[in-house]
């Protein structure tokens, strides 16, 4: 079966069984592997993406469901010479250690920033509670993300420097 | 003129006589404040904190984050919002003054130590039927809890039901006090759990319809209610589940908020079986006795039923019965979804609770409303902090509300032979837009959030 999936503001027609996770169809045939598989039931965020506008685990979500969908993964965040202010903050936080969860934190905690720039920190851990990391660099995922809203907020002005 | 004005008059003096007659009839005496809390045996204290358990009464009287018995949390009622009270013995803002002759009272007959009638959000309809002895060792539990200085905040009810005299008004027409008499005729433990189950464990409080003044339809006892945005199940002969419930199998979901032939509760009987677990196995197997007995026997029917998919499902043997249709538009988008999302794990013939439940046994899909089986797909079951539980992934951002609907209306159709709901396309745009919300529990009974910032709003 076809299905045209819109990501990163780019359709790409994309002919793969009804029942596949959008998860093995950005990683196999779109090639974009910053999705992550880590569980494959919902449970551990590796794989989260934005489907307008809202943070979806991509691992139990088939590709039947998504015709006509905005879908937005790390890569279209930023890229690797011009960050978006959610990498740039993860940069200057020195955020990630064996980095396997975090283009799921980033993309769920950019859901929450779209909406609320301003999202405090309860905000933050209540919105990353389904992303689980591992390595335990969770609290510089925190100071990252709210990095990443104060940067939103003025404008998108990414800090240059590391703290 | 005159004649008139004189009838005006006479109209006049005959209201204020009845208001005046009704403000009397309403009227309760204060009980002396006492100076402090009485002395309190052990013994009492405990067997109070079992029956607190039974009473569900934290569920009310403790919010989330707060202590234990502070009360402060929001009621919601189709009159406004009602807040609990404190409990705990703080003189000032709980009831620290109250001599157990004001407690026994207010669970009697629903007024409190200085004589002002209580809401039916508290159910005194229920615990008026509890003993002397219980009400005497539930006070000495709470009066032994830490006292906490917590005011109650203010009751936002729609005018005028914060005039409290009114509700002596409808406790003249829906509350009588009084005490359960045995049923001879039945043994000592379907007495007991009848006991348990009709006094403090005030069960009817939710799986009861209530009428246009919020009080209980009798003639509808245990036919089930929306409460908080679930649907509680009738437990009387109108239960829906597909397999008969039994004595065996309603002691263990009581114990433990999970039975393999039914699925796990994670509504708010997840708060009741989690305090369920602290009462002694006998209490237990006698309100299972008392419900079951209201349930009554199985119709063949489902006796045969229940027999024959006592199996788990066969899990697919061949290629061809795991091919998704391909068509995700019109008819086929139930179960091209139910296929592509759905199977994987509830047609995947693993044991509870492993696998998915298998849907031919869904109490949500015979229920007469749809809101638990949208509630659990659409916010889905998330796993409780630290400890091993049945989960599942919510679909809340990803799916549409047609999807939604699609989805619902062929669970219903393909596996029950009930008539097709006709509130589903309603209550999901409900559920979608936050209108209705649901509190999913984790299997330890603690509130959790659905885990969605947002959900979809289309």
């Amino acid at each position: 079966m076809t299905v045209t999936l819109n990501v990163n503001g780019v359709d790409h027609t994309v002919d793969a069984e009804p029942d596949t996770p959008l998860l093995y169809v950005l990683r196999n045939d779109l090639e974009l592997n910053g999705a992550k598989f880590g569980c494959g039931l919902g449970q551990c965020g590796a794989c989260t993406v934005i489907i307008d506008g809202h943070a979806v685990f991509s691992c139990t979500t088939p590709i039947l469901m998504l015709e006509g969908r905005q879908i937005v993964t790390v890569e279209g965040l930023g890229t690797i010479d011009d960050p978006g202010p959610m990498q740039q903050a993860f940069i200057d936080e020195q955020a990630a250690q064996c980095g396997y969860c975090i283009p799921g934190m980033m993309m769920r905690a950019q859901a929450l920033l779209n909406e609320n720039p301003a999202a405090s920190e309860a905000d933050v851990r209540r919105a990353l509670h389904p992303n689980l990391c591992r390595c335990g660099t969770h609290i510089r995922i925190l100071r990252a993300v709210l990095r990443a809203g104060a940067a939103m907020q003025n404008g998108g002005a990414p800090s240059g420097a590391a703290s | 003129m005159r004649r008139a004005g004189r009838v005006v008059l006479i109209g006049l003096a005959v209201l204020l006589l009845g208001f005046a007659g009704f403000l009397a009839f309403a009227f309760r005496p204060e009980i002396a404040a006492q100076a402090s809390v009485p002395s309190l045996e052990p013994a009492a204290v405990e067997h109070g904190r079992m029956l607190a358990e039974v009473g569900n009464c934290s569920s009310c009287h403790t919010t989330p984050d707060g202590l234990p018995y502070a009360g402060g949390l929001a009621v919601q009622t189709p009159f406004g919002t009602v807040y609990s009270a404190n409990i705990t013995p703080d003189p000032e803002t709980g009831i620290g003054q109250w001599s157990e002759e004001a407690f026994r009272r207010a669970l009697r007959e629903g007024v409190d130590r200085q004589g002002d009638h209580l809401y039916p959000a508290f159910p005194y309809d229920h615990f008026t039927y509890a003993s002397d002895e219980d009400i005497a060792a539930l006070y000495a539990y709470l009066m032994s809890q830490p006292a906490v200085p917590a005011e109650t905040p203010a009751n936002r009810l729609m005018f005028p039901l914060g005039f409290r005299p009114l509700v002596a008004g409808w406790k003249l027409l829906y509350f009588r006090p009084g005490a359960l008499t045995a049923d001879e005729s039945q043994s000592a433990e379907w007495n007991r759990g009848r006991y348990l189950v009709e006094s403090l464990g005030h069960c009817s409080s939710c799986h009861t319809p209530r009428n246009a003044l919020g009080a209980e339809e009798r003639a509808e006892a245990y036919g089930g209610a929306i409460i908080e945005g679930w649907y509680a199940y009738p437990i009387g002969a109108t239960s829906p589940a597909p397999i008969a419930w039994d004595v065996d199998s309603l002691t263990q979901y009581l114990r433990t908020g999970f039975v393999e032939a039914h699925g796990t509760a994670r509504g708010p009987m997840a708060e009741v079986t989690a305090n369920l677990r602290n009462v002694s196995d006998e209490d237990i197997r006698a309100i299972a006795t008392y419900v079951a007995s209201l349930m009554g026997q199985a119709a063949p029917a489902t006796a045969d039923e229940a027999a024959e998919s006592e199996a788990p499902a066969a899990p697919p043997q061949t290629a061809e019965s795991q091919v998704v249709p391909a068509a995700a538009t019109g008819q086929d988008v139930g179960a091209a979804l139910y296929a592509a999302a759905c199977s994987s794990c509830h047609a995947s013939g693993q044991p509870q609770p492993f696998g998915g439940l298998d849907l031919r046994r869904s109490t949500a899909l015979f229920a007469d409303s749809p809101q638990n089986l949208i509630n659990m797909i659409f916010y889905g079951l998330p796993a409780a902090e630290g400890e091993p539980g049945p989960v599942m992934p919510g679909y809340a951002g990803a799916i549409s509300a047609e999807q939604l609907v699609a989805l619902v209306d062929y669970l219903r159709g393909a596996y029950t032979d009930r008539p097709a709901w006709t509130d589903t396309r309603e209550i999901v745009d409900a559920t979608m837009a936050g209108t209705t919300t649901a509190q999913i529990y984790s299997t330890d009974g603690v509130r959790r959030d659905p885990v969605v910032p947002e959900p979809r709003t289309q």
